[in-house]
């Protein structure tokens, strides 16, 4: 395919009816979601949603069960979807790196975290083994590593949770990508080192104004982080927006439903005033179902709910919902 | 190389350094040789008594054994007399009770004397280190082979998993796994000795043929090759199963997708990242399988006419030469340590998670 002329108002990436299959069960279907140059969009939905299985598409490291059965990913003039493996190869760790969920199993217990820097450097930029390293005790410092010059010859085990996704991100922006995904960063690590981790990331994103996915279920970071929330349910996004207009006023049930069941938002409720309230039913029961994915497990439920899948509507400005009960979908301006 | 560099001491902490990372157990930074002096250490001191009940069991295992080596040179002279077979067993003190046989063996290995053969009319440890180096370069050279195959074929059948080079193999090495070794050499000498007339069918060199040098590394490595497979076409088996499991395993693991998305080739990928963490496995088994290398050198050194230890062991059965035996035996013990301690050596080094108290 050709290369597009770059200007400023095309997005980064620009991922259209992208649908992911394990043999003929359809995991990710039709997804339709774009980031921008220095963007913050999060991925949200709770397990089995898909979330994960975008992001590692996008990489084109899904499992080797898993196929990218339709749709296109367009980024920087290339359609990551179809591209062949050596250019895979000189986009993955360049122009687009991803950070996994286990810190803790993320890294080669056999290779010092310098020389897992280092590699990625000595890769693309042809660096010598020297300057490799110095490369990688410099990406340390900027990370946050303490007392990189001696860290760099250490081996992961040695390390914390926090302190090896450091690594992870050091390794991730080495070569000054100009989109990374970030798969449940912080999932794997305590609260208190979350927020340092979640800030390491928006500050590098700023300096090297790179675009960033959020794979997430944690809403809490949704709302301090996000740009952007694209929220999933079994496969399919049912709602996108600003983070604000979202907290304030949910347009999906599912987004309500989230929100409703977690502590952190939706205006001081906590885990000690009372049991939090739950979306009934698991995510299991979307399999096979004809209309709305949502709607075995949805309040608002009506008959013609399980009959189509409900398209994304406009439903005000810069953001789309999939629920024709709760909208009205506004005339296009 | 980047081995090499590692094992110096590089950031050694000095005495006394307080570690600077609270969340970090133990002491601080243990380095690369620090690892692997400290495994060589704790496993030296542990061999002594190890050796000294072997000995002592095989010492007594083999008095339960009905005959010594008067008997069967008597048997053999066909006319000796009662007068004769004493004179003989007062010679090499086997008038002497069990346990003062014992007191005298373990009193001449404390001196490093593995006592005197009646049989070759030469003291044991001369005997056994004119026959050492053979069975330690048949061993060597039939365990790179099984290493070395074994790796590529359990690579191959990892990479190609139930498609048909790893159907082929399989069965491949199955077959390989239960045909026993005796046999597979005897099919082997059959077939390039008599049949291709390639390779020669026993010994250790061409006898008085004059080579030197390169010539006579050739004729030797000629003489090898038979025997050397023999004993290693069981362990390739092994060691390719296992390899295909330890690749398939590592395979799985998150750090080798982490390799994948820095945009590394399917090559590097795989010898950087894979092989190195599943070669753990392997090196494990490799050093286990020593004694049992040694074991199989008997069966094949005999088949070979392989002037080796092997052989040697045989011949002392048959003869009732028991110093001989026990000698080999005791260095058999002693070799089986050591690779024990190679491997414990060589994991410290390809593991860093290995860190020994």
């Amino acid at each position: 395919m050709k290369a597009g002329p770059v200007d400023a108002s095309s997005p980064l990436l620009d991922v259209r009816d992208l649908t992911i299959a394990f043999g003929d069960t359809v995991r990710v279907r039709d997804l339709s979601f774009s980031v921008r140059e220095a963007e913050t969009v999060a991925i949200v939905g709770e397990s089995g949603s898909g979330k994960s299985l975008t992001g590692l598409a996008l990489m084109r490291l899904l499992p080797r069960s898993a196929r990218i059965a339709g749709g296109a990913m367009a980024f920087m003039g290339r359609d990551l979807a179809v591209i062949d493996e050596p250019e895979l190869r000189r986009l993955r760790g360049r122009e687009i790196a991803m950070i996994f969920q286990e810190p803790m199993t993320s890294l080669n217990p056999v290779l010092t975290i310098g020389a897992q820097i280092a590699e990625v450097v000595t890769l693309h930029e042809g660096l010598s083994r020297s300057a490799a390293r110095r490369r990688a005790i410099e990406l340390l410092d900027r990370v946050r590593v303490p007392d990189p010059a001696r860290r760099v010859d250490d081996y992961p085990h040695r390390l914390s949770g926090g302190m090896r996704q450091r690594v992870m991100i050091a390794m991730a922006v080495a070569c000054g990508p100009r989109l990374l995904i970030a798969d449940e960063p912080t999932t794997a690590l305590d609260v208190t080192i979350q927020a340092q981790v979640l800030d390491l990331l928006d500050g590098l994103r700023r300096d090297l104004s790179m675009g960033l996915i959020l794979v997430t279920h944690d809403l809490g970071v949704v709302g301090q982080w996000a740009d952007r929330v694209v929220v999933m349910y079994a496969g399919t996004k049912v709602e996108e927006a600003p983070p604000g207009p979202v907290f304030a006023d949910p347009r999906h049930p599912y987004t309500a439903g989230l929100l409703a069941a977690s502590p952190r938002v939706g205006g001081g409720r906590s885990y000690r005033s009372g049991p939090l309230p739950e979306i009934p039913g698991n995510i299991a029961s979307a399999v096979d179902e004809a209309g709305c994915s949502f709607a075995p497990r949805c309040p608002h439920a009506i008959a013609s709910c399980r009959l189509a899948r409900p398209p994304l509507v406009r439903v005000g400005e810069d953001r789309v919902a999939a629920c024709p009960v709760v909208n009205v979908a506004e005339p296009a301006p | 190389m980047a081995g090499l560099r590692a094992i110096g001491l590089r950031n050694r902490p000095a005495a006394g350094t307080v570690c600077r990372f609270p969340e970090d157990p133990g002491p601080c930074l243990m380095t690369t040789a620090e690892r692997i002096f400290k495994s060589l250490r704790r496993n030296g001191l542990a061999a002594i008594p190890t050796v000294l009940v072997i000995v002592v069991l095989n010492f007594f295992l083999l008095k339960l054994a009905p005959g010594d080596a008067a008997d069967v040179m008597a048997g053999e002279s066909g006319a000796a007399t009662e007068e004769l077979m004493r004179q003989l067993r007062a010679r090499f003190g086997l008038d002497l009770p069990v346990l003062g046989q014992l007191q005298a063996y373990l009193g001449g290995l404390a001196q490093g004397s593995l006592g005197f053969s009646p049989r070759y009319n030469m003291p044991v440890t001369d005997l056994i280190l004119q026959r050492l180096p053979r069975t330690l370069t048949l061993m060597g050279f039939s365990l790179s082979i099984a290493i070395a195959l074994g790796l590529l074929a359990g690579t191959v059948m990892a990479l190609n998993a139930g498609r048909w080079p790893d159907r082929v193999l399989s069965v491949l090495t199955l077959l390989l796994y239960s045909v026993p070794g005796f046999w597979i050499g005897l099919m082997l000498i059959v077939l390039f000795s008599i049949k291709l007339g390639w390779l020669p069918s026993g010994g250790s060199e061409t006898i008085a043929s004059g080579r030197t040098g390169f010539d006579l590394f050739v004729d030797r490595l000629r003489h090898m090759i038979l025997p050397a497979l023999t004993l290693a076409l069981f362990y390739v088996a092994v060691y390719a199963r296992l390899t295909r499991a330890a690749v398939m395993e590592v395979a799985e693991q998150d750090y080798v997708r982490t390799a994948r998305a820095k945009g590394l080739s399917a090559f590097a990928v795989g010898s950087r990242h894979v092989l190195r963490n599943a070669l753990l496995p392997v090196t494990t088994l490799a050093g286990m399988h020593i004694g049992g290398i040694l074991g199989g050198a008997v069966v094949v050194e005999t088949v070979y006419s392989w002037p080796g230890l092997g052989r040697l062991a045989f011949e002392a059965v048959l003869r009732r030469d028991y110093n001989v035996l026990l000698g080999v035996l005791l260095l058999s013990s002693v070799l089986v340590i050591l690779a024990n301690m190679i491997v414990d050596m060589l994991q410290a080094w390809l593991d860093p998670r290995i860190e020994v108290r």
